[in-house]
């Protein structure tokens, strides 16, 4: 039989992450249904399991002026709540699942889970976020494009926990997202965009752009964005279709069950010529 | 893991179980509160939403083992309350119910909205029961049902 865990606080959860196999499960809200038996029957794990969804060391939200720390326990809806949370994040937060999904889904969950469709991710992507990940021997700090690795694949290591999401608090005065599903609650994502800026007088002194659900990971390219800032805006409508045709090289979407990948790479492209058009204007 | 305690409906109860097992098999089976359906099992439909700690969630997507030391409330308990009293008449008013299979988990969706937001707007209500399927009504009578409860005192 399976075993669980359900340890008093972090140092003991990573005591038992070293010494076995036990899967950490938080909210549960991906883990329960992909392990779901029949009614009445317990769900079936792999692996041994370990709550820790209790852990108050993974619950905290802390800011100074320049970053959130999020912990990556906190629920959705935590997130949500916290007023220094971006704009952007709590966009996409309040598109997903649920109230009652959001209420124990959490965070740290949504990065793990690494799906491509994962709807915390794009905004996570445009804002630089971090990742903390903890173990016995220590902590480090991992951009979140380097942590997730392919669909479902992180560079997390047997013996370590996600600890916390730092999330750099820069400046944007234009914000736009937009997530494509079938409907509104609880749809997986076809596709999202997150495009952020700042704009001073005519001039795009900050870009962030980020596509979700069209790649195996989420699609963000600081090289393109860097040919972007610090140019007018009217300058970028010169450029815009050089721009679309480089994003167009790296959204690469399959064709599946929710869309198709005519229509994902189509829709993608449309949104940013909207963003240029009718957000950054 | 060891014995499996939490609270009930307002009553301290303690079980020693498989700690996986999902809380909606735990409530309908070991305690008997059958209010608590199964639609979908996946999270999707709200059939099976219950309070924990004041907050919904779908009970067939949460192990037992993760709720130790946590307060549920089913429909059970919520029935006895005065809140209860003005949404369930507010239900039969507005016609929002039919085959009833969704309502245990509408009601507790209800409380979730009102003891957050005493008014809160149509956009709000419909955000609120967004996790929540019914077959029958079309969703707008039980709208209207949400409105008038709020408007009867419910949120207060």
């Amino acid at each position: 039989m399976t075993k669980t865990y359900r340890p008093k606080d972090l140092s003991e959860a990573l005591d038992i992450k070293a010494s076995t196999n036990a899967v950490p499960l938080a909210g549960g809200t991906d883990l329960m249904v992909r392990a779901k038996r029949w009614s009445g029957l317990a769900p079936a794990f792999q692996s041994d399991v370990m709550f820790i969804g209790h852990l108050e060391e993974l619950r905290r939200i802390a800011d100074d002026n320049d970053y959130l720390t999020i912990g990556a326990g906190c629920t959705l809806t935590e997130v949500f709540e916290n007023p220094i949370t971006p704009d952007i994040l709590k966009q996409a937060i309040s598109n997903m699942a649920s109230p009652a999904i959001r209420n124990i889904a959490t965070i740290g969950g949504n990065i793990c889970n690494a799906s491509p469709a994962g709807d915390t991710l794009p905004p996570l992507y445009a804002l630089g976020a971090e990742i903390i990940v903890q173990s016995k021997s220590g902590e480090r700090k991992i951009p979140i494009e380097q942590f997730i690795v392919g669909p479902g694949e992180t560079i997390l290591q047997s013996d370590e926990i996600v600890g916390e999401i730092i999330v750099p608090l820069d400046k944007f005065d234009k914000t736009f997202y937009r997530k494509i599903g079938t409907r509104k609650a609880t749809a997986l994502a076809k596709i999202s965009f997150v495009g952020l800026a700042r704009i001073s007088g005519d001039i795009v002194e900050n870009i962030r752009i980020a596509f979700g659900a069209v790649a195996p990971t989420v699609v963000r390219d600081e090289k393109i964005e860097d040919k972007i800032r610090g140019k007018k805006i009217a300058e970028i409508f010169d450029i815009a279709n050089e721009i679309a045709q480089e994003y167009s090289l790296q959204i690469r979407p399959i064709d599946d069950q929710r869309s198709t990948a005519q229509y994902r790479k189509e829709v993608s492209l449309r949104l940013l010529k909207y963003f240029w058009e009718s957000v950054v204007v | 893991m060891s014995q499996i305690k939490f609270t009930l409906n307002g009553k301290s109860v303690a079980i020693d179980s498989n700690p996986l097992r999902r809380l909606l098999d735990v409530l309908r089976e070991d305690f008997k509160n059958t209010g608590v359906k199964e639609g979908c099992g996946e999270g999707e439909c709200g059939a099976c939403a219950v309070l924990l700690n004041g907050k919904l969630v779908n009970s067939c997507i949460v192990p037992v083992g993760a709720i130790d030391g946590s307060e549920i409330v089913t429909i059970e308990g919520f029935r006895k309350t005065e809140r209860f009293k003005i949404i369930s008449d507010a239900f039969a008013e507005a016609g929002a119910v039919q085959c009833g299979f969704c309502t245990p988990g509408m009601i507790m969706a209800t409380e979730a909205i009102l003891s957050q937001n005493p008014s809160p707007t149509r956009d709000e209500i419909a955000d609120g029961l967004s996790g929540n399927l019914c077959r029958c009504t079309g969703m707008n009578m039980i709208i209207e049902a949400v409105e008038l409860a709020s408007k009867n005192g419910g949120g207060k």
